[in-house]
């Protein structure tokens, strides 16, 4: 009798066991993959066939193979056909990255102590402090950005305040980047704090009083200790704001007045309004091609950090 | 003692909620001093180290450091470093940085800065490692770098929270040494905390007891040892035996007592030694027994014998009171007494403490 012959009987024994598992692992993951498929990538798929197809006359659009979608990014199609070089997308694509880079940057700026603070409270009050940083979730965003109306708008809390305190009556600080601004912040704060508080948190406490103990200011233990090593949480943070704010449409149109447009608004503006269907795909396609670019070249940088000694 | 007071901790006290950690204790730290705070865990020692770093204050009290008031000065502007317990090495820097981190702070020039950390790495035997980080160490090796970080800023006082407690047996006796020398060679005060007694016994040039939040004993090594003023010393502090006497009368230090095993003997008294019930200490190793048997002599019974090499630890049984009785070992002969033999057992007077009972 041969070794192979020895096991045979084993192996016919197993290997229906093996395609039971291989089974329910295919049967059990299904609802999930259809869920991904019907709802991420068919419609990644159809936006990016649209973005090549062609405008209808009246709307819509027709399965004709057209690259003017792209092309109107960069050029203006003239009477005649010949396209002439505009700045003006361009230039709402540049203000998109502004502001959701500022966004993110003062969304750190704020959030950092805020985490800290929380961070260093006595366990049922940070419950209570947690608690509380979330609770903006459980409003609807609309009505969040409403209040921003009431608060800023002409008539509102704060001109009534200033004019309380003897500043010009009437003032507003609606329909302007800095009230798309105060808004995305707003909106995107707690996506911030809470990545960066978990990190705080898993902070060894011992090293900041090490810091303190050789001579390192707040400032100082802040700069050398906590922000270093709370780094993956602000990336985290950063790209859960960051993200997000790119493809923001509620901020510019509501608060911004939506004349300073935002690509997200954009986008929205040609599936509605506009009726340039394949134009929309095609800046979104774009938007999300530029969002890759950015997480990639940030995973890129985490994986040379994490290789170097 | 008549040198410099490092250190004066005067009537602080401190809560924790309900606990009270420290009952009003004072007491003061000589420079260049190697002192112990020694106690069980809850004694309240790591409260007064962080005191003196700056991460506690107290709720009444002061602490004065070189004769200034620090209370209200916060832990980056005092004088004082910090041997953690966990090391609390930086993570991401690398040794050398760990080393730089005080000196930067301090505001120390670039050069002087190199010249420095260079000096202390090699002090402590870690050069080759300068680009090290902490990760890559063994617990010996980070010891040493937590060590070299502290000492590198010359801190008035240096401050270190068990730091011997995670190492291994050889490896601990090693630093043990090593932590005196530097002491010496630094000139700088050593504040120790440990619950570790022989650690103590073996490194301090003078021992804090404490316990349940006060100072219970301060003196040196051989005072803590051999004249423990209470039962808590006596207890915490190396083994002894504890025997319910008589106190029958008291002169100057010494007492007269009636032993359970019916002896009237004169030992010496630490404190005011009333007439009355009180708690005679023998420590194990004073008590001879057989041909060794001198001073006060009595018989016991041998119960119970355990070979330790060097030396045997036997009971006794001496007329219904258990004594336990350490002999060393001087010859390979030495482990002679069978159990269950009746032999000759004595102690010197003078060897002996009464306690408060």
């Amino acid at each position: 009798m041969t070794d192979s012959a020895l096991h045979a009987p084993a192996g016919l024994e197993r290997a229906p066991r093996a395609r039971f598992w291989h089974d329910l692992s295919f049967w059990g993951l299904l609802p999930s993959r259809l869920l991904m498929g019907f709802a991420l990538i068919l419609p990644i798929f159809i936006i990016a066939a649209v973005s090549v197809a062609t405008r209808g006359a009246y709307g819509g659009f027709t399965w004709d193979f057209n690259l003017a979608g792209y092309s109107q990014i960069l050029f203006n199609e003239g009477w005649t056909g010949e396209l002439e070089f505009t700045p003006q997308y361009l230039l709402i694509i540049g203000r998109t990255f502004l502001l959701a880079g500022a966004t993110t940057l003062i969304c750190l700026l704020f959030a950092v102590p805020v985490a800290y603070f929380i961070s260093r409270q006595p366990a049922s009050r940070k419950a209570v402090l947690v608690y509380l940083v979330t609770l903006p979730f459980w409003v609807s965003m609309i009505l969040r950005v409403y209040a921003w109306m009431i608060i800023l708008g002409k008539d509102g809390t704060l001109p009534s305040l200033l004019e309380q305190l003897g500043f010009p009556a009437g003032m507003s600080f609606m329909f302007n980047d800095g009230a798309t601004l105060t808004a995305m912040v707003y909106t995107a704060m707690p996506l911030m704090v809470l990545p960066v508080f978990a990190s705080i948190e898993k902070l060894d406490g011992t090293l900041i009083e090490a810091s303190h103990d050789l001579y390192g200011d707040r400032w100082v233990t802040l700069r050398r200790v906590i922000l270093p090593l709370t780094a993956p949480g602000l990336v985290a943070g950063a790209i859960l704001v960051f993200v997000p704010a790119l493809g923001a449409v509620l901020e510019p149109t509501l608060m911004g007045g939506g004349k300073q447009m935002m690509m997200g608004s954009l986008i929205q503006l040609q599936f509605g309004g506009g009726r340039n269907w394949p134009f929309g795909a095609a800046i979104a396609m774009t938007l999300m091609a530029l969002v890759m670019l950015f997480l990639i070249a940030t995973a890129l940088r985490a994986a040379r950090r994490e290789v170097r000694p | 003692m008549t040198q410099a007071k490092a250190i004066e901790v005067q009537s602080v006290s401190k809560h924790f909620g309900a606990y009270q950690a420290l009952k009003s204790v004072s007491f003061h730290i000589g420079s260049n001093e190697f002192f112990t705070m020694l106690g069980p865990s809850g004694c309240g020692k790591t409260t007064l180290l962080r005191m003196l770093a700056g991460f506690e204050s107290p709720d009444t009290g002061s602490i004065l450091l070189n004769g200034q008031e620090v209370v209200s000065i916060p832990p980056h502007k005092r004088r004082v470093n910090t041997v953690f317990q966990s090391y609390a090495l930086f993570p991401h820097m690398t040794l050398e940085q760990n080393v730089a981190y005080g000196l930067e702070n301090l505001g120390w020039e670039k050069g002087r800065i190199k010249a420095r950390v260079g000096e202390m790495l090699e002090r402590v035997h870690m050069s080759a490692m300068a680009r090290r980080k902490p990760a890559q160490l063994s617990g010996g090796q980070r010891q040493r770098i937590a060590l070299a970080r502290a000492l590198a800023p010359e801190p008035e006082v240096l401050l270190l929270d068990e730091p011997l407690s995670a190492l291994d047996l050889k490896l601990r006796q090693a630093m043990r040494d090593e932590l005196r020398t530097l002491q010496r060679d630094t000139g700088i005060t050593f504040v120790f905390v440990t619950h570790d007694q022989e650690e103590a016994l073996d490194m301090s040039d003078r021992i804090a007891v404490l316990g349940g939040g006060e100072v219970q004993q301060i003196g040196t090594p051989t005072e803590i040892y051999e004249e423990p003023v209470n039962r808590f010393v006596a207890d915490f502090v190396g083994e002894t035996n504890f025997l319910d006497i008589e106190v029958l009368e008291t002169l100057g230090g010494q007492a007269t007592i009636r032993t359970p095993f019916g002896l009237d003997i004169t030992v010496p008294a630490t404190g005011s030694a009333a007439k009355g019930r009180a708690t005679l200490s023998v420590r194990p190793e004073k008590i001879n027994l057989g041909n060794q048997a001198q001073g006060i002599t009595f018989e016991g019974r041998v119960t119970n014998k355990n070979y330790m090499g060097g030396y045997t630890h036997y009971t006794l049984d001496v007329a219904g009171t258990e004594l336990r009785a350490s002999r060393r070992n001087a010859s390979r002969e030495g482990d002679t007494i069978p159990l269950g033999a009746t032999v000759p057992v004595g102690f010197v007077a003078g060897s002996a403490r009464v306690l408060a009972a």
